[in-house]
């Protein structure tokens, strides 16, 4: 960090402790997160527990956590909906208020949220952790289909989750499972992998004459290759086939049909992830400023580089270089943004040089676990938190113990940021 | 007005240094909570708390997973991302940390 960005920073903190003397009530100061995932929850708590004189209002339209890492298992038939949801009770221990309600609008000059129950809220420092939303326009027919129940993302754990499992049980022995995987950049890169994984290892058990086709708009699989393709060929041999540079276009209904740009190819279960971008609350707050899509945010504080007092968290912001998107990561956006909004409230410039981990298990079968890794600090000839050379890496090959270790994973972050 | 504001909040800053390091310690071990609980309190046995635990410890082991003299599935690789200041840094906020009763 050079002397002008430390200046910058300082001036930021010194704009806000004065902004501070104004207020009333013993507050420090308000903030107002929107969106309880990974980003939103953790940042609400970590707040709270590290300066309880701020006052925190979480809103969030769902009545639990749903995760999305391990929702595979669901679609797997290993796990039931039960063992991915979570209340959000426990942040009320740390003196979080929860409101559940929806975001109706962001006026960023007066500060204030409006939720569809017509209150309004004030904040000195607003929070979005919107996740993403779906760019259907792409597959024209995708969203008829999708209502028609012929067609699936199941990309947001919740209903889409048990739908697919459904369907999978429904199929018949013999049928074709399709897997559709956007271009780069999405959410949890090797998401769609595992979900192969899953699928075959219910397959082999349930109906061993089925076929999965994965077409993947990327060349190649993008996240943890050798260790799936490893995995493929040996627990689940014949049963796969991963084609690359093939992006899907559109899905027809009829005749359960994906229109891929270069052939067409049928399944009886048709699972479409469609690309994706930062959630409608993002588009709300005025903070997407790349391809319509994505968030920039500055990786020491989180705060949108386009909208001032409003950070931006998760799946949602313009990856940093080698950033997945991903709910671990998510979860240290929160923690790094908890850390500079308490530090900017409390008159102190914010940590120059962020640090944040990632750590991504995926489940091979129901009992066995492969690993991608890195660790990020910040970069000031990068302007962004980037990977550390030497550190970092991937499992040496699947394993039960990092099965343990993946289960173990999911309870704490979710403990981490829930209670 | 904004210049002077700058120019008292930076001759403020070393008054504030104390706060600052203790801000960049928990940060740096927040990293570490999602696989080992907030503040080092594991949810689940199989993966050990960290708070409470003596400091030399934490760092030797850390440093061990880093040199690769003690086998790890994940940790050898997480370890090679901090400087000897954080490892210290980190061990240090552990230790202080306190062990909740399960």
């Amino acid at each position: 960090m050079n002397r002008r960005e430390l200046l910058k920073l300082a001036g930021a903190a010194a704009a806000l402790s004065t902004a501070g003397c104004a207020m009333t009530g013993g507050s420090r100061g308000r903030v107002v997160v929107v969106g309880g995932g990974f980003g939103g929850a953790t940042v609400a708590k970590y707040i709270r527990m590290w300066d309880p004189a701020i006052e925190v209002t979480l809103v969030e339209r769902n009545a639990e956590f749903i995760s999305c890492p391990t929702s595979n298992l669901v679609i797997g038939g290993h796990w039931t909906m039960d063992h991915i949801t979570r209340p959000y009770s426990g942040l009320a221990r740390h003196g979080v208020k929860v409101v559940r309600d929806e975001v109706t609008g962001i006026d960023a000059a007066k500060r204030t949220v409006t939720l569809a129950s017509g209150s309004r809220l004030p904040y000195d420092r607003l929070v979005v952790s919107p996740g993403v939303d779906f760019m259907f326009a792409e597959l024209p027919n995708y969203q008829n289909a999708m209502r028609a129940n012929k067609v699936l993302h199941a990309w947001k754990a919740g209903e889409q989750t048990v739908q697919l499992r459904r369907q999978l049980e429904a199929m018949r022995d013999g049928g074709v499972y399709v897997l559709s995987v956007p271009l780069a950049p999405y959410r949890c890169p090797p998401g769609p992998y595992e979900r192969a994984c899953q699928v075959a290892s219910y397959f082999k058990k349930a109906k061993p004459r089925s076929k999965i086709l994965i077409v993947d708009a990327n060349p190649d699989v993008t996240s943890k290759g050798p260790l799936f393709k490893r995995a493929w060929s040996e627990l689940y041999p014949g049963m796969i086939e991963f084609r690359g540079n093939a992006r899907a276009v559109d899905v027809d209904d009829r005749t359960m049909t994906v229109k891929l740009e270069v052939e067409d190819v049928k399944g009886d279960v048709l699972n479409v992830v469609p690309p994706h971008r930062a959630g409608d609350i993002a588009v709300k707050a005025g903070v997407v400023t790349h391809n319509n899509r994505w968030c920039a945010v500055d990786w020491r504080t989180m705060e949108s580089t386009a909208v001032p007092n409003v950070h931006v968290l998760g799946d949602a912001t313009l990856s940093a270089p080698m950033m997945p998107k991903s709910g671990h990561m998510a979860n240290n956006h929160g923690k790094v943004c908890a850390a500079a909004i308490v530090a900017l409230l409390n008159g102190r410039a914010p940590d120059p040089n962020p640090v944040m981990t990632n750590t991504c298990y995926s489940f091979v079968s129901d009992s066995e676990v492969i690993h991608v890794a890195s660790v990020h600090q910040w970069s000031d000839t990068d302007k962004a938190v980037v990977p550390v050379k030497g550190s970092g890496g991937v499992s040496a090959a699947r394993s039960h113990q990092e099965a343990v270790y993946a289960w173990s994973w999911a309870q704490n972050i979710w403990a981490d940021m829930l209670t | 007005m904004r210049n002077l504001l700058v120019l008292a909040t930076l001759a403020a800053l070393p008054l504030g240094a104390a706060a600052q390091d203790t801000a960049v310690a928990r940060s740096l071990a927040a990293t570490c909570a999602n696989c080992h609980g907030t503040n080092g309190n594991s949810a689940t046995k199989e993966v050990p708390s960290l708070a409470g635990m003596p400091r030399d410890h934490i760092e030797g082991q850390l440093r061990a997973f880093r040199a690769g003299t003690k086998p790890a599935t994940v940790m050898h690789q997480l370890s090679k991302g901090y400087t000897d200041q954080q490892i210290a840094a980190i061990a240090a906020y552990f230790s202080a940390q306190k062990r909740a009763t399960p």
